[in-house]
């Protein structure tokens, strides 16, 4: 604990409200704004609310729409997560050794943290595009099958998937990367001299040790597909054909801004947010006492 | 068994080895470059290039044309100058208030002080998307809508940064404090004069994370932008994607997307060093 402190009675509370006061306007009163709106029907485009209970929630557990769309999530997310941290994880463990131009192979993979979900959405949109694509060219030299992603939903989501999880390689790298450099050098010297290599090094040692940083970016890639994905999906595929890339944050959106069901759309908001506490919860919970190994 | 292969086997094995790695890895980064190396090659090419498939995969000669013509066309000067507003506000401006709020958590002992730390803390599980609709309406209310201002406060807490700034300030000695008091110098000098220069690390790492934040949103001006000219570069380009009806300029598109690619990316291959270190080794 910090004993040596300024007194000051004013100065912390100046020094505080900016921040304060952004989270209290732009946080705190939309987010409990929200959790009131759910309970209520609003009017399309007046000002009346209507009182609605739970109705709001009843009808949303009970529509097919959203519980599709919170499986087109989970699949989503799951999706962007096992992908992105598979190829992540490999190409970390390979960058991680005493190498040549290590800077530029670090350079070469990391630059991909810049890029913006909407703007991947794009690049991966023609790479699928059934007319013009390279993805659907090649497949029809050894298949007769139609890929096209604006007739199969699977598709579809394979390409929102690939966007997603390619914006965010970048990210998953550098969290490994700096995980791995937490891995003594006696620690690998010792498994090598006992004659461990490739494989096994990295099943035994490498991979126990970087189970928390795993587990860390487990969670942010579930946050991350969850949350900051939208663009991809508005840019892209607009959540069809037919609803199946429809995630729960783009419906959200739709409804909120496009069907002007506001009560409806705050009701989706209010279960996003426990989803997110629920995510954080778990995260602080197991990082803290660091995941087993 | 190693140990007994003649020397020169064991060398070439080893070699091997390495060898293999640098394959892989060239072979890695050529497919995670490929998407946006055939994004640039479109962008080289003429319609015609484009619409007959396979395309070439060498550059062709349209580029400039293809670039100024998606320029002109989408008002590119204004989208790269709202979004570089938009980044640099929200990436200083969360910097800076999260270095006075936790140099008041840390620094200082208030009524209240742990209240604010855990609003400040709660916000973290608040994301854009699970308060769209009021977070609008607040802004509509203050009359922000289609302002920089509507587009970048309301993204400007960072309870990511202030936590970032108070473990460093933690570890700041309290004989540094002690000094400081002796020589008759008062908070805002000691902020000012010992702590800043010595933030430079974690400045640095949080100025790429949150300029890429800022740069990358897509929900947010989505939102509060209604008029072209407010529109920042990602919300434009997205908007410039064929439908069927259309023509299949993809050549502008890519041009475009390209455009809207390069500044982020620049700043994290310029500053990668800075970012990699303040961020994950906050000690050293």
């Amino acid at each position: 604990m910090r004993r040596s402190i300024f007194e000051n009675r004013w100065l912390p509370y100046v020094l505080i409200a900016p921040q304060l006061i952004v989270v209290l306007v732009f946080f705190f009163w939309p987010a409990f704004d929200s959790l009131r709106l759910s309970f209520f029907k609003v009017a399309p485009f007046g000002d009346r609310e209507i009182f609605a209970g739970l109705d709001n929630f009843v009808e949303l557990l009970t529509d097919p729409a959203y519980g599709r769309s919170v499986l087109n999530s989970f699949i989503f997310s799951l999706g962007v997560t096992t992908l992105g941290l598979a190829v992540s994880l490999c190409l970390a463990s390979l960058a991680n050794q005493k190498l040549r131009g290590l800077t530029f192979y670090r350079t070469a993979v990391l630059w991909t943290y810049g890029i913006a979900p909407p703007v991947s959405g794009i690049i991966w949109l023609f790479i699928f595009h059934p007319s013009y694509g390279m993805l659907p060219y090649l497949l029809s030299m050894v298949t007769t099958y139609d890929f096209n992603w604006l007739l199969q939903g699977w598709i579809a989501m394979l390409l929102v998937i690939c966007a997603a999880a390619w914006a965010h390689l970048g990210y998953n790298i550098a969290f490994f990367l700096a995980g791995l450099q937490t891995i003594p050098v006696s620690v690998m010297d010792a498994a090598r001299v006992d004659g461990a290599g490739g494989f096994r090094l990295f099943r035994s040692i490498i991979f126990p040790l970087l189970s928390p940083v795993t587990f860390f970016l487990f969670i942010m890639n579930m946050v991350f597909s969850f949350f900051e994905t939208f663009g991809i999906i508005h840019a892209v595929t607009q959540g069809g054909p037919g609803d199946t890339t429809t995630i729960m944050v783009y419906k959200t959106y739709v409804d909120g801004f496009v069907n002007l069901r506001m009560g409806y759309s705050a009701a989706q908001s209010v279960i996003l947010m426990a989803l997110v506490i629920a995510l954080t919860v778990v995260q602080f919970k197991y990082t803290e006492r660091k995941v087993t190994y | 068994m190693a140990a007994f292969a003649p020397a020169r086997g064991r060398w070439r094995r080893r070699f091997r080895g390495t060898l293999w790695i640098h394959l892989l890895l060239i072979a890695s980064i050529l497919l995670i470059g490929f998407p946006l190396y055939y994004g640039f090659v479109i962008s080289t090419q003429s319609m015609d290039e484009v619409i007959k498939v396979p395309q070439s995969l060498i550059p062709s000669s349209h580029m400039w044309e293809n670039y100024t013509k998606i320029w002109d066309r989408l008002h590119m000067g204004q989208l790269l100058i709202n979004s570089t507003i938009v980044a640099l506000a929200v990436s200083i401006g969360k910097i800076s208030i999260s270095i006075l709020s936790a140099f008041a958590i840390v620094f200082f002992n208030f009524r209240g002080k742990a209240v604010a730390f855990w609003l400040i803390f709660i916000t973290l599980m608040l994301p854009v998307p699970v308060r769209i609709i009021s977070t609008y309406q607040v802004v509509s209310a203050l009359g922000w809508v289609d302002t920089y201002a509507g587009l970048t406060i309301p993204l400007i807490a960072s309870a990511t940064a202030t936590f970032l700034f108070r473990q460093f300030y933690l570890t700041i000695p309290d004989q540094l404090v002690d000094a400081a008091k002796i020589d008759g110098a008062g908070p805002l000098r000691f902020l000012w004069s010992i702590l800043l220069p010595n933030s430079g690390a974690n400045i640095a790492a949080l100025f790429v994370v949150m300029f890429i934040y800022g740069w990358n949103q897509y929900l947010w001006p989505l939102m509060v932008t209604n008029s072209e000219n407010m529109r920042v570069v990602v919300t434009g380009i997205a908007a410039t994607v064929p439908t069927g009806t259309q023509p299949p300029e993809w050549n502008l598109v890519m041009a475009a997307a390209m455009m809207a690619l390069l500044p982020p990316v620049l700043v994290v291959i310029f500053l990668q060093r800075w970012f990699v270190h303040g961020l994950f080794e906050p000690e050293k």
